[in-house]
């Protein structure tokens, strides 16, 4: 990842003009949308995708004859090239649209795990997954006796990875990484996690739910196997999220889902699979919200990925300093913007994070209040539930500003 | 803002009323909230059919401390059967303040836990009719 300090050449108030709901005012207060590792916003190139799927060009895909069915087919396959082009994959077909990163994560416990881990087998974990890159993997612990281990994390929040080195062991057949924690911002070596997974011959498994949307990513310079990713959270319809798989291990890899399309032949005795990547895309899928995604990933390419990054790392130079000077806030995670993403999850000493998220609300202001489904991970750094503001291209200094005001209200109210 | 109701609810969120245990309790309920990680614990003596006694524990938001905090108030020295009356209105008016529909559960957690404690069961019986 580049580490040079460049200028954004993103304009963020040209940007929100692309983003209709930013018309919405919010308890009459212009909306500063700052739950975007939630869910991003969408642009109305995206939206008007849905609409010119859904008034020109509607029909199932991979069936029909007549002309509408091929339109379909060519716009929903050439959303997949769209995103294998975003991500750097060798072949289209290695791309799996799926509904999100969950279910990403949860097609290659089922497809790969559930065939390939005996009893013992080892999978190595870290303490900053997501709840759906644990949860999964629990359920081969508990139906083929698999032994899962976590890599753990320093005080601030990163991974330890003399812990990790010395985890990994022949036993080890998977490891799990997520690329940039959803709770902390922190970015995770994965390129040397991986290779150094490979020296024992491990399958690798990264969750890019919080990395794809914000820095450039290339699959192939990373060497995963597996690269599991949520569509919503980069401008895509909701619904929507993509597996990218190493191709040799597709073709040769159990199905998911078993149904509809999935299947080049059916005799009683049993059937056989269609070609990737629709041996992992069961039933008529999410065509139109395919399509849009492909849509999204034309105008972050537009933007340029590592424009995006440099926008980001922009607004977090500019407001952890903010944060830290803040008296009775507390900020958790790395407290520089090396190898992290737009995320900063922070507690105000005396106020909840639900009152806090309440009262910004009533400034127009979002931000998400909670565990953020990663309660190991809050745990171990002996957090019950944390504020969480987190930025993407439409947001500006000046909302970060506005945020801090919200902050210093809220303890105002709370006199603390 | 409403600052008379506000200034009520942030002195039983700073300052909460019969917070704490009780030795050997006839009824002990919990529950959290899973969507922020909140647990709270209502524990309940019984003399001669009425509620002689209440603590309740656990961490909280602002709003469903302080809506814990008055309902021990509230449930003290009344009947199961009286217990059982109470409705999410009379909690929501107690509180006196506007409570947003996404705090709602917040503001409602602690009669749930009551409820499920005097009932017995998860819930009780109506408390999703509206």
């Amino acid at each position: 990842m580049a580490q040079v300090q460049t200028k954004s050449v993103l304009d963020p108030q040209r940007i929100r003009a692309d983003f209709p709901i930013f018309e919405r005012r919010i308890h009459d207060k212009p909306l500063i949308y700052l739950d975007n590792a939630a869910t991003t916003q969408k642009p109305h190139q995206v939206i008007e995708a849905l609409q010119d799927f859904y008034t020109q060009h509607n029909a199932n895909v991979h069936r029909s004859v007549h002309t509408l069915g091929h339109e379909a087919t060519v716009a929903y396959e050439a959303a997949h090239k769209k995103v294998a082009r975003f991500i750097n994959a060798r072949s289209w077909r290695e791309i799996i649209f799926t509904r999100n990163a969950s279910e990403s994560l949860n097609l290659v416990a089922y497809a790969w795990g559930l065939w390939n881990l005996q009893a013992g087998d080892e999978v190595l974990l870290t303490i900053m997954e997501h709840h759906s890159d644990l949860v999964p993997w629990f359920m081969l612990r508990e139906h083929k006796q698999i032994v899962l281990k976590f890599v753990d994390v320093d005080d601030q929040g990163r991974l330890r990875l003399d812990q990790f080195k010395k985890m990994l062991s022949e036993r080890t057949k998977l490891v799990g990484m997520i690329h940039a924690s959803n709770v902390l911002g922190t970015v995770n070596p994965v390129r040397e996690l991986v290779a150094e997974a490979q020296r024992v011959g491990a399958i690798t498994l990264v969750d890019a739910a919080q990395s794809a949307p914000h820095l450039p990513l290339d699959v192939q310079e990373l060497g995963c196997d597996f690269l599991a990713v949520s569509g919503h959270k980069m401008l895509g319809p909701v619904g929507t999220g993509f597996l990218y798989g190493r191709r040799e291990l597709l073709e040769t890899m159990a199905p998911f889902l078993r149904g509809g399309d999935m299947i080049e032949t059916v005799t009683l005795e049993g059937a056989t699979w269609n070609e990737l990547p629709w041996k992992y895309e069961a039933g008529t899928p999410s065509v139109a919200d395919g399509i849009a995604l492909g849509t999204a990933v034309d105008y972050l390419t537009q933007l340029g990925m590592e424009n995006v990054y440099q926008h980001e790392r922009e607004l977090l130079d500019y407001a952890l300093p903010k944060f830290l000077d803040l008296p009775g806030v507390q900020v958790y995670g790395p407290h520089d913007s090396q190898d992290r993403v737009g995320v900063i999850s922070f507690n105000v000493a005396g106020v909840h994070p639900h009152d806090l998220a309440g009262l910004l609300d009533e400034e127009g202001i979002a931000v998400r209040s909670g565990h953020h489904c990663a309660q190991p991970l809050m745990n171990r750094l002996g957090m019950d539930n944390t504020a969480r503001a987190s930025f993407y291209i439409y947001n500006s200094k000046d909302e970060i500003d506005k945020l801090i005001a919200g902050i210093r209200r809220a303890q105002r109210i709370f006199r603390v | 803002m409403d600052e008379l109701g506000m200034e009520r609810l942030l002195d039983h969120y700073q300052d909460p009323r019969n917070y704490g245990h009780l030795d050997d309790p006839d009824i002990v309920y919990e529950e959290g909230n899973p969507s922020c990680g909140d647990q709270l614990r209502f524990e309940l003596k019984l003399a001669d059919n009425r509620i002689s006694e209440v603590r309740f524990s656990g961490k909280g938001c602002a709003i469903s401390q302080a809506s814990a905090s008055m309902l021990t108030e509230r449930i003290k020295g009344q009947t199961l059967e009286e217990v059982k009356t109470i409705d999410k209105d009379e909690v929501l008016e107690m509180l006196g303040l506007e409570i947003s529909p996404m705090r709602l559960k917040c503001a409602l957690l602690p009669l749930k836990i009551v409820k499920a404690g005097v009932y017995g069961i998860k819930g009780w019986p109506g408390e999703d009719e509206d």
